[in-house]
């Protein structure tokens, strides 16, 4: 009689004791997974978070220019100086337009390419919207000064077809017009617009597609007219997508100070502060102040985001 | 009411969307070309193709491309390591601080550039650590993080946990599991992560301009170029350069996912 063979079989090295262990505790296995990409990310990034709220209650000695390493409230009473006040504002007010602006120009490629578009024209679109989402943000920044420049396309455009007072008119704006339009802050908005329109297209296109096309069916079946349709059913149920979309267009924005460097007028946005103060000037703890604004504006609008449903849509 | 055809105004509205989205991107090929050096005339007196020349001879362009190239490539690597890691975690299982890990990664790309760079200015000052070559990679490993785990965590969910299993049961070691099982069902969704981490780090000025100190990567010198320019249509040529070079590896990652729920790029 032979001995029947064990059911488990017998290790054969270090490498199945270690997978039996595994087995067995899948926590182990779990903590072995994240501590390495959590101990980077807390190190390097919450780390460096710290230190910049840590640096923002630090303050600098007017006369030596010394980083005076005492905790103060001083350095973020110097935001509401009037002029800083004013980068402050202006800057939410950028952002807003340009959020804005992005959800309007958004919406019909959304549209189009969530309901109308199939097979090969929805690859068309979803790579027609990936590529400028991905390509380099230099070269787009660097095109619309090619275009924007006073000898560039649009102004050459503009006198073959005749339309110059058009331009001429917008930048006799007060307060957003400027010498041509790559050295006014109307400038600056449009390079916002379409640097970050993609980040509006796709949340709110997502949001489009979960329409149900019965919905709207039935919409129209209880007398809807075309226009009630689109504002009591798919405006709606679209805002979510927007918003959502609305958190990267105004966030983006607001941290800024490539653009308004090189399309715009010398009026300063928080990002411009932040890189002038930490750079040339040296006042690191006004720096981290004036960046940690950014951080709680976008805390209260992640809060009210969330409320709306908006992260289901992301 | 309803039909499924689009009404013209909204096809008009559409396509003109995607042409204000693509037609700027083609000038830069254009003015590479001009003739024309001291400004942005349009259209251009006449076409050459020197500056292709004058660029490859510009001594300070080299040094910045080899460190782009550099960075990116240990970034890169640092962060499809880390990224898999975390994927492989989070897609396996539910854990108490679940959502807040999945915040932690997505943070340091939701916030604006400009927090992540001063945070490490920041920190770079506070802790005394001079700027160099590994403070920019530390920067860009970190937001190259979430590109890496997007594609990642997807191709997790896909794989059932059953055929790992069955690799364990048919009497495959942990590591064997892991070479013949495992690898070849991520290999596409990591590689294509990889590719568009690359492609964000050689492109990103924004965080780096914070943790460079003197050292030029090649769009730190193409901002130096914008803010005060020397020879125009030179910055095209490099232009070209740095768009080519974040476009293919996006179009490749692309055709390395299209065919699954995921695609690659939907979550930058």
């Amino acid at each position: 009689m032979t001995v029947p063979a064990p059911a488990i079989l017998p290790a054969r090295g270090a490498g199945d004791r270690i997978g039996a262990l595994f087995w067995r505790h899948p926590r182990l296995l779990l903590a072995l997974l994240l501590a390495p990409p959590l101990a980077w990310l807390g190190v390097v990034y919450l780390g460096s978070l710290a230190a910049l709220l840590l640096q923002s209650f630090y303050s600098i000695d007017e006369f030596s220019g010394v980083i005076v390493r005492e905790f103060t409230l001083k350095t973020y009473g110097e935001l509401f100086r009037a002029q800083n006040l004013d980068i402050i504002l202006r800057t939410l007010a950028m952002s807003a337009a340009v959020t804005l602006a992005c959800a309007v120009i958004a919406f019909p490629i959304a549209y189009f390419a969530a309901r109308y578009a199939r097979g090969r024209w929805k690859a068309l679109f979803y790579l027609g919207v990936m590529l400028p989402l991905w390509s380099s943000y230099l070269v787009k920044v660097y095109a619309w000064k090619l275009i924007l420049a006073k000898e560039g396309i649009l102004g050459w455009a503009a006198e073959r077809t005749g339309t110059t007072f058009l331009i001429d008119a917008a930048l006799a704006l007060p307060g957003v017009g400027g010498n041509s339009l790559s050295t006014s802050l109307l400038g600056t908005f449009i390079v916002f617009v379409y640097v970050w329109l993609p980040y509006m297209i796709l949340p709110l296109q997502a949001a489009l597609e979960r329409v149900p096309l019965s919905m709207l069916e039935a919409a129209a079946d209880l007398g809807a007219s075309r226009a009630q349709v689109f504002r009591t059913v798919i405006l709606p149920l679209a805002l979510p997508g927007a918003i959502a979309g609305s958190i990267f267009t105004f966030s983006l924005t607001m941290g800024d100070y490539i653009i308004p460097q090189i399309v715009g007028t010398s009026a300063r946005f928080i990002g411009l502060a932040v890189y002038q103060l930490q750079g040339t000037a040296g006042n690191l703890p006004l720096a981290a102040a004036f960046a940690v604004v950014p951080i709680l504006v976008m805390l209260v609008y992640l809060t009210v985001a969330r409320r709306k449903g908006a992260f289901d849509a992301l | 009411m309803h039909s499924d055809r689009a009404p013209l105004s909204l096809k008009v509205a559409a396509g003109a969307g995607l042409l204000f989205l693509h037609l700027p991107i083609l000038l830069i090929f254009l003015y590479a070309f001009t003739t024309e050096e001291r400004s942005y005339q349009f259209p251009p007196p006449g076409l050459t193709l020197k500056w292709f020349a004058v660029a490859w001879d510009r001594p300070d362009i080299w040094p910045a491309l080899r460190l782009s190239l550099a960075v990116a490539a240990l970034a890169t690597l640092i962060a499809m390591v880390l990224g898999t890691l975390v994927a492989a975690a989070m897609a396996q299982s539910r854990f108490f601080g679940r959502d807040q890990i999945s915040l932690l990664i997505l943070l340091p790309i939701a916030l604006p550039g400009v927090i992540t760079g001063m945070s490490l200015r920041s920190a770079f000052s506070v802790l005394d650590i001079p700027f160099s070559t590994l403070t920019i990679v530390l920067g860009h490993a970190t937001f190259c993080i979430v590109i890496v785990y997007n594609n990642a965590v997807a191709r997790f969910r896909r794989l059932s946990g059953g055929i790992l299993e069955a690799s364990a049961d048919l009497g495959a070691t942990g590591f064997q599991t892991f070479r013949h099982v495992l690898l070849p069902n991520l290999g596409s969704a990591l590689l294509a992560g990889g590719m568009l981490a690359f492609a964000l780090s050689f492109d990103e000025v924004i965080v780096t301009t914070f943790t460079a100190g003197q050292q030029q990567t090649l769009p730190i010198w193409m901002l130096e170029e914008l803010v005060r320019p020397r020879q125009r249509p030179v910055t095209n040529v490099v232009a070209i350069v740095v768009f080519l070079a974040t476009v293919i590896p996006i179009l490749i990652g692309y055709s390395l996912t299209r065919h699954g729920s995921e695609t690659a790029g939907a979550g930058k």
